[in-house]
């Protein structure tokens, strides 16, 4: 498609619009995190960069038990949501019934219900079970949380390998064990790995639930950040150098990972 | 060795039968093609022997032993797809290997194996490719090779040629024909091109809505079709249909008249009263121009294909007849034309469109 120069600049500019639009936030939390608190208030770009928000922030808090319980949750999370996903997607994608659709569609409506609607019952039933501030309990709300998502995300890349090509590893003696490791796993696993990474930055960046079925020991890095904006009053700084720490592991990641997160959102469009 | 056994067998989608009860016999190394048209059954059917579908009745037997409740992999048969179906993350020899791989079988024998296979289908440059930088056609060697590689009693195949353009459908239709030839394989193959059907059979099935219409040799189909959709499906262009009604029926055969008036003994037998409704078939090829024919009409339309001459007639019963003729006919739109058809070739139907008996079976069939 032949574009003209004033059009090709017009959609860059809005690009960069956009992009400045979305990083703004973050660009400013940073900025704010080095700076003291009383620099803090004021929407100032000149000011002394200091690193004592961060220290104090380390001296307050035990930061890497907080990103650790953060890793292992949403490692857990994301990892049980798979092993149900997997074989649930497949069977729905190759061996539907008429209830599938119906199925997938119910699965997405629960997404739709505010999660402080079950608030109250989940934590009666995490107070009962003993699950209440585990990385346990926190790893099965998560990995319940995000089911409807991948099995979703799932269905649609599975829905893209030809059934034959499955029914031929049949006909070659694959047991559906076999169809799954030998022959789907290997064509989808762009699919199967974004759907992985999506899962581990929404549990990573989950608040609702980690704040309210977690205190100390299971508390994640969400937590640790709402724990700034406490009794006392907002520390701008002190907030935003908590908060800053809290997003720069996953910040990392999802740059890292992200050709492979848009080539496996768009594997359906492009193809 | 491998015979196949279909006994009474029905698929049933909840209330849906689309397979309405089937009763076939396929013998040792026997080419088998089921024909007929979209969405008569044959597909389904070739997949339910294959396993991938299950049998909702009814019984089919391999070698005499009843495999209704086994996998695909346990029947002993290997599948060759429309869509080739290959495994795109896999070489050329792994595609090939896969199944033996599943079956543990030592990588030495199984090397010699695919080797063996791509031998035979002059694959052995691309074993180190994958399918995707591979032709449409190397793309079927290595499906069907994939079926040699496991040496099955039965070769099935499910349209393998309608992917690939004119020039490679011929190539590879002779190629399987020598397939079959050099392995002594029973194969079963599903299309709805007549020609394939006619070259590679030895026994033709002729499906249509769940049933099977005809079973035989192509030549028996072709001289001897036992109805209406038969004679209409085999062949082409296809049989002319006209509306006839009897005159008299001597030993002789059955006289009856064309629509213009005229009369025609047709070497058929059968229990029908003067006056009968039947319907006359006349095959393109049995039908040339004459001074004396019995049949008159107009041409409408001429297609010249070189070897071949194509007349479209409009006849004084205002029916659309289609003659073939050998070589060039001078013959031009709006030219009046009388047309004779050789006797031995004509077919007649009854009101339920099933074939009256020949008095003479054409030399060629048995």
């Amino acid at each position: 498609m032949q574009q003209s120069l004033a059009s090709r600049i017009a959609i860059a500019l809005i690009g960069w619009a956009v992009a400045l639009l979305l990083f703004f936030p973050i660009f400013w939390m940073v900025l704010t995190s080095f700076k003291t608190e009383t620099d803090a208030i004021t929407a100032s770009l000149v000011f002394h960069p200091t690193l004592v928000s961060y220290a104090e922030v380390f001296q307050r808090a035990n930061y890497l038990g907080f990103a650790l319980n953060s890793v292992v949750i949403a490692l857990g999370g994301t990892v049980l949501a798979l092993l149900f996903s997997v074989p649930a997607a497949y069977s729905m994608a190759f061996h539907p019934t008429p209830r599938t659709r119906g199925t997938l569609l119910w699965m997405l409506s629960t997404k739709m219900l505010p999660p402080v609607g079950v608030l109250v019952p989940i934590y009666l039933l995490f107070k009962f079970t003993g699950l209440l501030d585990t990385r346990t309990g926190l790893i099965i709300i998560y990995a319940l949380m995000n089911l409807p998502i991948t099995v979703w995300m799932l269905f649609t890349f599975y829905k893209e390998v030809p059934n034959e090509i499955l029914e031929a590893g049949r006909m070659d003696g694959a047991s559906t064990w076999g169809e799954l490791v030998h022959i789907l796993l290997p064509l989808t696993l762009p699919g199967v790995a974004s759907t992985g990474l999506l899962s581990l930055i929404l549990c990573w960046n989950e608040a609702f639930w980690s704040l309210n079925l977690t205190s100390s020991q299971a508390a994640p890095l969400t937590a640790f950040i709402a724990s700034f904006s406490a009794p006392e009053g907002l520390f701008f700084a002190k907030l935003s150098a908590a908060s800053t720490m809290a997003v720069a592991p996953i910040l990392v990641f999802g740059w890292f990972s992200q050709k492979q997160l848009v080539q496996g959102l768009t594997f359906g469009a492009v193809k | 060795m491998a015979t196949l056994s279909l006994r009474n067998i029905r698929k049933a989608y909840g209330p849906a039968e689309v397979i309405k009860g089937v009763d076939l016999e396929i013998d040792d190394r026997e080419f088998v093609v089921f024909v007929g048209p979209s969405g008569c059954g044959k597909s389904t059917l070739l997949r339910m022997i294959a396993g991938l579908e299950p049998i909702t009745s009814g019984e089919l037997q391999i070698d005499g032993v009843r495999v209704n409740e086994r996998g695909p992999a346990d029947r002993g048969l290997a599948m060759v797809f429309q869509s080739y179906a290959l495994y795109p993350h896999m070489t050329v020899a792994q595609n090939m290997g896969f199944a033996l791989k599943l079956a543990k079988v030592p990588a030495a024998e199984r090397d010699r194996k695919v080797r063996e296979a791509a031998r035979i289908l002059q694959l052995e440059p691309y074993l180190e490719r994958r399918p995707k930088d591979l032709s449409g056609g190397q793309r079927q060697r290595v499906a069907i090779g994939r079926a040699i590689v496991r040496a099955p009693k039965v070769f099935l195949f499910d349209e393998p040629l309608s992917n690939l353009d004119a020039a490679l459908r011929g190539q590879t239709r002779i190629e399987i024909a020598r397939l079959h030839e050099e392995l002594g394989a029973t194969m079963i193959y599903v299309t709805h091109d007549q020609i394939e059907a006619m070259t590679l059979a030895d026994k033709i099935v002729v499906l249509q809505a769940g049933r099977i219409e005809q079973v035989g040799s192509p030549l028996e189909l072709y001289h001897h079709p036992a109805n209406m959709f038969v004679a209409g499906f085999i062949g082409s262009p296809r049989m002319n249909m006209l509306p006839v009604s009897v005159l008299e029926s001597t030993a002789a055969g059955i006289t009856v008249s064309l629509p213009s008036g005229a009369a025609l003994t047709v070497p058929s037998t059968g229990d029908v009263a003067p006056g009968t409704a039947l319907t006359l078939g006349l095959r393109p090829e049995s039908l040339r121009p004459d001074p004396d024919g019995q049949l008159a009409g107009t041409v409408k339309l001429v297609e010249r294909l070189g070897g071949l001459t194509l007349l479209h007639v409009e006849t004084e019963g205002r029916e659309d007849v289609i003659v073939q003729i050998e070589g060039l006919s001078m013959l031009n739109i709006n030219h009046p034309v009388r047309l004779a058809a050789d006797a031995a070739a004509l077919h007649l139907f009854d009101a339920a469109g099933m074939a009256l008996p020949a008095l003479t079976r054409h030399s060629l069939v048995a």
